[in-house]
């Protein structure tokens, strides 16, 4: 597979999409949500569960599942056992999972110059 | 019957803002109910180590002191009314403790109810083997665990609560009970809604789904957070539920930070598995025919929430004892600042083995170079951080080992490189560590109820 994350020509995911992260118990989710329909199409394509589980491979989760939210423009992903026992008894300095929000909005990708300049949807 | 029901949130968690009770109802006079949450999903296994020191603790006590400052608010404009789950293990013992507080202020007239009946350690430790108990995640029987069982407790729905506060009940405390429906009870007993008309239910189980976890509604750990406004004075979420189910998110006029589309959303997914399928005991909700749109200036409105009928068991949140564990930061400023910061580590775990003292889980962590994450976000250049934290952490069922590893990171102080600095907090603390058992029971073994406290 080609790893995109060396690739310097590629963009953060951060510039259309934002993110939030959480535990349940030691699984996560992050949610990305796109900043436009066009970004969220863009995403649907290439921000596969097999992306999401190869870029968090260094956490070691168990299963990585995508769970489609089109009238979000969001795309929820659920990693199980990422986080190494959770909130009452992983070592790691987040136990909860909080920082994977904006670990993920670091991912790059080959997102189309277009999708970036579209302003923002605030309101 | 009021057309649109206020019902905010002040509490995310045991330790949020203690004046923000206060704040809010000051804010916001016309709240009808106010929410308070206090338990996170390990919070009552630091209950139980209360109890154990004192059998009249258990319970959130930091609720009680909130209840000194503001009853008298509660009384004053809309007669607001209050329902928290800060009685943990021991409700009964916070609402007594409530009711002397209302007694000394004089607003010992005020009506304390109690819920209780989510309490099901014995049923698990009387047959542990009853495959309903098997951890959720791991598919575990909890035969392996049961003697070492701290507190179990269902996650009871809105329906005791709503049965209180039709009795005319003007503080409900609970246990655990699910955080949506601290939300869902007060819609329950005011819309009257019935039990299974579900889209109704599942918009209040939004409703409290966004509001549980505070200022997180209102912009607080949102993606945009740096460029809000007023943070100092964030605002806590409000809802302004309606009949149909459908309602509005917004926080009080003047606050700070921001209630808008973006933010929404995030709250709306946060801690979620399936969006299709939201497990709540009111309703099995469906995320996936919300429509939110912006209805003014810090108000968004969301409709087209679909419910159906809950499982027929309920979530037990479980916890047992299973050892010890602390971890000890320490600053390294200077050149090359990271190579020193782990082999200072290094230094300390290979001492402990040289001593014959192997805990069954280390844990070295780099902070600065993007080990919250182990790196799966990248790294900074080395040559660039001349600044790194040692975070080191240690586990294991002796408590004497992890006591061992306490003493040996002060060493470093002086037998650590030039530039290691950061140890006035003293050594670390060991602390006892509890394993989260999340599983089910079936409804026909618990029996919510509640009951008022005598004045």
């Amino acid at each position: 597979m080609i790893d995109p994350q060396k690739n310097s020509t590629l963009r953060h995911l951060g510039e259309i999409a934002h993110a939030r992260s959480g535990d349940k118990g030691s699984s996560a989710n992050i949610a990305v949500i796109a900043d436009s329909c066009e970004a969220y199409d863009f995403l649907k394509k290439h921000l596969s569960e097999v992306l999401v589980a190869d870029y968090f491979q260094a956490m070691e989760p168990e299963t990585v599942v995508r769970f489609e939210v089109p009238n979000l423009q969001a795309l929820n992903f659920v990693l199980t056992g990422i986080l190494a026992g959770g909130g009452s008894r992983s070592l790691r300095v987040d136990a909860q999972g909080k920082t994977l929000g904006q670990a993920i909005l670091q991912l790059r990708l080959p997102i189309p110059p277009n999708l970036i300049k579209m302003e923002k949807e605030v309101s | 019957m009021k057309e649109v029901l206020r019902i905010g949130n002040a509490q995310a968690f045991w330790g949020d803002q203690p004046d923000a009770p206060a704040r809010l109802l000051n804010q916001q006079p016309n709240l009808d109910f106010l929410t308070l949450d206090y338990l996170a999903e390990v919070s009552l296994s630091i209950m139980a180590i209360q109890r154990e020191k004192d059998p009249h603790g258990g319970y959130a006590p930091d609720f009680v002191e909130t209840v000194r400052t503001i009853a008298p608010l509660l009384e004053k404009n809309s007669k607001t009314r209050l329902v928290t789950n800060a009685g943990g293990l021991n409700p009964r013992g916070c609402g007594e403790a409530c009711k002397r507080v209302l007694i000394e202020n004089g607003h010992g007239h005020l009506k304390v109810a109690i819920v209780e009946g989510d309490d099901v350690l014995r049923e698990i430790r009387q047959a542990p083997g009853n495959s309903v108990f098997n951890n959720l995640e791991t598919g575990h029987s909890a035969t392996a665990i049961a003697n070492d069982l701290v507190t179990a407790n269902a996650y009871l729905g809105a329906e005791p609560v709503a049965n209180a506060l039709n009795a005319g009940a003007d503080i409900v405390i609970t246990g655990r009970v699910a955080d949506p429906s601290l939300t869902v009870g007060p819609c329950l007993a005011h819309f009257g809604w019935k039990r299974d008309d579900y889209d109704r239910i599942a918009g209040a189980t939004v409703a409290g789904h966004l509001i549980e976890c505070g200022t997180q509604a209102t912009g607080g750990f949102s993606t945009d957070w740096l460029s809000l406004p007023n943070l100092e004075n964030i605002g806590y979420p409000v809802v302004e539920m309606t009949e149909d189910g459908s309602f509005v998110l917004t926080k009080p006029p003047a606050t700070g930070g921001r209630v808008d589309l973006r933010i929404a959303k995030e709250q709306l997914l946060y801690e979620i598995g399936d969006p299709g399928e939201y497990l709540s005991p009111d309703a099995t909700v469906s995320f996936l025919n919300l429509s939110l749109r912006m209805d003014g200036e810090d108000r968004v409105h969301f409709s087209g929430a679909k419910g159906r009928k809950p499982p027929d068991t309920y979530k037990v949140s479980a916890t047992y004892r299973e050892g010890y564990q602390t971890s000890g930061m320490l600053t390294v400023f200077g050149l090359n600042s990271v190579e020193k910061a782990r082999r200072c580590g290094e230094i300390v775990f290979q001492r402990m083995e040289n001593a014959g003292i192997k805990p069954t889980k280390t844990n070295l962590e780099c902070l600065g170079t993007g080990d919250s994450v182990l790196g799966a976000a990248g790294r900074p250049e080395k040559s660039n951080m001349l600044e790194t934290v040692l975070r080191l952490s240690v586990s294991d069922p002796d408590r004497k080992i992890v006591e061992r590893f306490s003493r040996e990171l002060a060493s470093l102080v002086t037998c650590g490189p030039q530039g290691v600095t950061g140890y006035a907090t003293g050594r670390p603390k060991v602390r006892p560590v509890f394993g989260y058992w999340p599983c089910l029971i079936d409804r026909s073994s618990v029996q919510p109820s509640y009951y008022f406290l005598d004045d």
